[in-house]
């Protein structure tokens, strides 16, 4: 016999919710992935062939060997987004529900704006805002832990990184007026 | 005997306080990353790898490797507790797993999971330490041209064996390998790729990459699931791991078969998680009983993790003896070489002995301290799922951008890797795999180096790739496996 009387339960009150409508279809996500790779494949396989793609008298050239590999990604690119124009009259796959795009922008704008903060801020201070605010604003949790265990995390980081491991890592104004 | 002096020696290099000590972190941090949502195997070992740019090789070797068979271990407490697979190989532990938890036999399962992915594990380490120097000093007659082919092999074997659309596979390795040709020609010295950006000279970095890929796009990934969980707290007790230790003989043929498909498929591309499904369901098949599977049978925990831990062990043997990775996280792992100064590939072997029977050494003893680490710590571990989401989410952002930053002190490399993240979660739904990625990343450098060295050598023969029986049969092979799917098809025909 085991000991598993205890349960462990967690709930997770802003979950996206099952009905939530799809926003887009993963055949569209794919024919816009197709089409991007394909510019990228031609300003790739340009950009090589501008460097020279042929033979000279010590073998391949600079660019031989990626432009005949945009040559790949483009076909494969361009197959891809066939597949995916003869699929799309078949049953639409969901690429995201509306509830579900709605927590993964929560997720990616905070992070987009900590990258921002730790150009200007330094990445600790950056790190102490993007961990108080997601705990208190997404997670609904007490302010009071919120502030603590960001700036917990972000002073252990810091004594970690920058201190024993002689990790540096990008500094701003604050660290300046402490002189590091 | 000569692999069993070298072991000695190389558990000579590892029993030292500091490297201990490391071996223990590395494991706890291991465990930790396994068992919180959203992280799992590659996605650890690339968010830790910055901890251990400082440290000398050994010692960021055994460490990293110890984070790795801790998140092997971490993921197989949470599919059997909670029914949520850490990683994509424990999910055939979830089947039978999960209703022994259920059944109140939760400390019998784990204890069973942590066992055979010991035992698949030893016997994969066991391997690796007396076939990896023979093929490594097997390879040290290798030229350019026998390099090359080992590569397009690898490459074929990605595309031909993989279970993705083929399109897809072959999308994803091109793109990696042309994203690792950025920077600088390292054979003419010119400029490629870099459209008059002075950032882009450095390239695009391996780790900056992963970093975005695994780390932030499962970050987003996660974040679209429904986050509650309920599940079983357990703790183990002595009584039961002994009474689970006195039947194992009785599944030895379970515990063999996986082991050895295991093995296989860590060496080949196939993978962990091919090797765990593959191990279930042969023993289903062989089981004179195979109704009962998937209703709590202890024989349904022991066949997928013993193949998932052979395979993720295995998959080293390659990247130790020829320096190409078997797996994602393998790959990970040459791109740490790479960083403290290593050059991967199999005078590895004679180079940095120390180094590489270090690591060997620290497989068999990571693997006897981590089973004996989770045996006795599952309840605290456990319990850190009560830890909310949106304080661990924030913070492994941090840690990722850490990472990616410690790389090379460049702020665009935190750009690079939000980037990144961006396109691994779109890739990773429409079902465009990225390890072919990751491996063509880290390896295109040294493809197309060998590739242009043999038409260096030759003189722009093409025909130098069946210059020789070993190179021919290499080439020959990597081609009937890029078009095995054809080929396969038209011998059932025939048939």
């Amino acid at each position: 016999m085991s000991q598993t009387d205890l349960e462990i339960v967690v709930d997770d009150p802003t979950a996206p919710e099952e009905n939530s409508p799809s926003v887009t279809s993963s055949g569209t996500v794919e024919i816009i992935v197709c089409l991007l790779l394909l510019a990228l494949a031609a300003i790739l396989g340009y950009d090589n062939w501008r460097t020279g793609a042929s033979w000279d008298s010590t073998g391949p050239e600079a660019g031989y060997f990626p432009f005949y590999l945009s040559i790949v990604l483009a076909g494969g690119s361009l197959y891809g987004l066939i597949a995916a124009l003869v699929a799309r009259r078949g049953a639409a796959e969901t690429f995201v529900t509306r509830a579900q795009a709605r927590r993964v922008m929560a997720m990616f704008v905070p992070t987009l704006l900590f990258c921002l903060a730790t150009q200007f801020l330094g990445l600790y201070v950056a790190s102490f805002l993007l961990i108080a605010g997601f705990m208190r604003a997404i997670g609904k949790i007490a302010l009071w832990k919120s502030l603590l265990t960001a700036f917990l995390f972000t002073a252990i980081m810091f004594v970690t990184f920058d201190i024993a491991f002689d990790v540096i890592m990008p500094k701003g104004p604050l660290e300046a007026a402490f002189g590091y | 005997m000569e692999a069993f002096g070298l072991l000695l020696h190389g558990f000579a290099v590892l029993l030292t306080w500091k490297t201990l000590a490391l071996m223990m972190v590395g494991l706890v941090l291991g465990i930790f990353v396994g068992v919180l949502p959203g992280l799992g195997g590659p996605n650890g070992v690339a968010i830790l790898l910055p901890l251990t740019f400082t440290m000398d090789p050994t010692s960021a070797i055994v460490m990293l490797s110890c984070i790795y068979w801790g998140a092997l271990f971490g993921g197989a407490i949470t599919s059997i507790l909670f029914n949520i697979p850490g990683e994509a190989w424990s999910v055939a532990t979830t089947f039978d797993g999960y209703p022994m938890a259920q059944q109140g036999k939760a400390a019998e399962a784990l204890t069973a999971a942590f066992t055979s992915s010991f035992i698949g594990s030893l016997v994969a380490v066991l391997l690796i330490t007396f076939l990896a120097p023979m093929i490594s000093s097997f390879a040290l007659k290798f030229g350019p041209p026998e390099f090359f082919a080992v590569y397009l092999l690898t490459f074929c074997s990605f595309v031909g064996l993989g279970r993705e659309a083929k399109h897809k596979t072959v999308i994803s390795m091109s793109l990696g390998l042309l994203l690792a040709g950025v920077g600088m020609d390292t054979v003419s010295g010119q400029l490629r790729m870099t459209f008059g950006s002075s950032e882009l000279l450095r390239g695009i970095n391996f780790l900056v990459a992963v970093i975005g890929l695994f780390g932030i796009s499962e970050i987003l990934l996660t974040m679209e699931e429904r986050l509650a969980l309920r599940g079983h707290a357990a703790s183990i007790s002595l009584r039961v791991v002994l009474s689970v230790w006195k039947d194992l003989p009785k599944y030895w043929v379970t515990l063999l078969r996986s082991s050895f498909i295991g093995c296989w498929l860590g060496i080949t591309p196939g993978g962990a998680i091919a090797a765990s499904f593959m191990g279930y369901n042969l023993a289903k098949r062989f089981s004179k009983d195979p109704e009962s599977f998937g209703k709590g049978r202890i024989e349904g925990v022991f066949a997928p993790e013993t193949a998932a831990h052979a395979s993720g062990t295995a998959a080293l043997l390659p990247m130790l003896a020829l320096g190409i990775p078997g797996s994602g996280t393998a790959a990970i792992l040459l791109g740490g070489l790479m960083v403290w100064g290593l050059n991967p590939g199999p005078l590895l072997f004679v180079e940095h002995k120390d180094f590489v029977w270090g690591l060997i050494a620290s497989m068999y003893l990571g693997n006897v301290v981590g089973l004996v680490l989770v045996l006795t710590t599952v309840p605290i571990f456990a319990s850190i799922l009560r830890v909310p989401f949106a304080a661990v989410a924030p913070m492994i952002v941090v840690s990722c951008a850490i990472g990616a930053y410690a790389i090379q002190n460049a702020m665009f490399d935190i750009w690079l890797m939000l980037g990144f993240g961006v396109v691994g979660y779109v890739f990773k739904k429409i079902g465009i795999p990225l390890a072919p990625f990751t491996l063509a990343l880290v390896l295109g450098n040294r493809a197309e180096d060998a590739f242009r060295l043999s038409m260096i050598g030759s003189g722009g023969d093409l025909k130098v790739f069946w210059s020789n029986s070993l190179v021919g049969s290499i080439t020959t092979l990597a081609i009937v496996l890029l078009f095995w799917p054809a080929i396969e098809k038209v011998a059932r025909r025939i048939l």
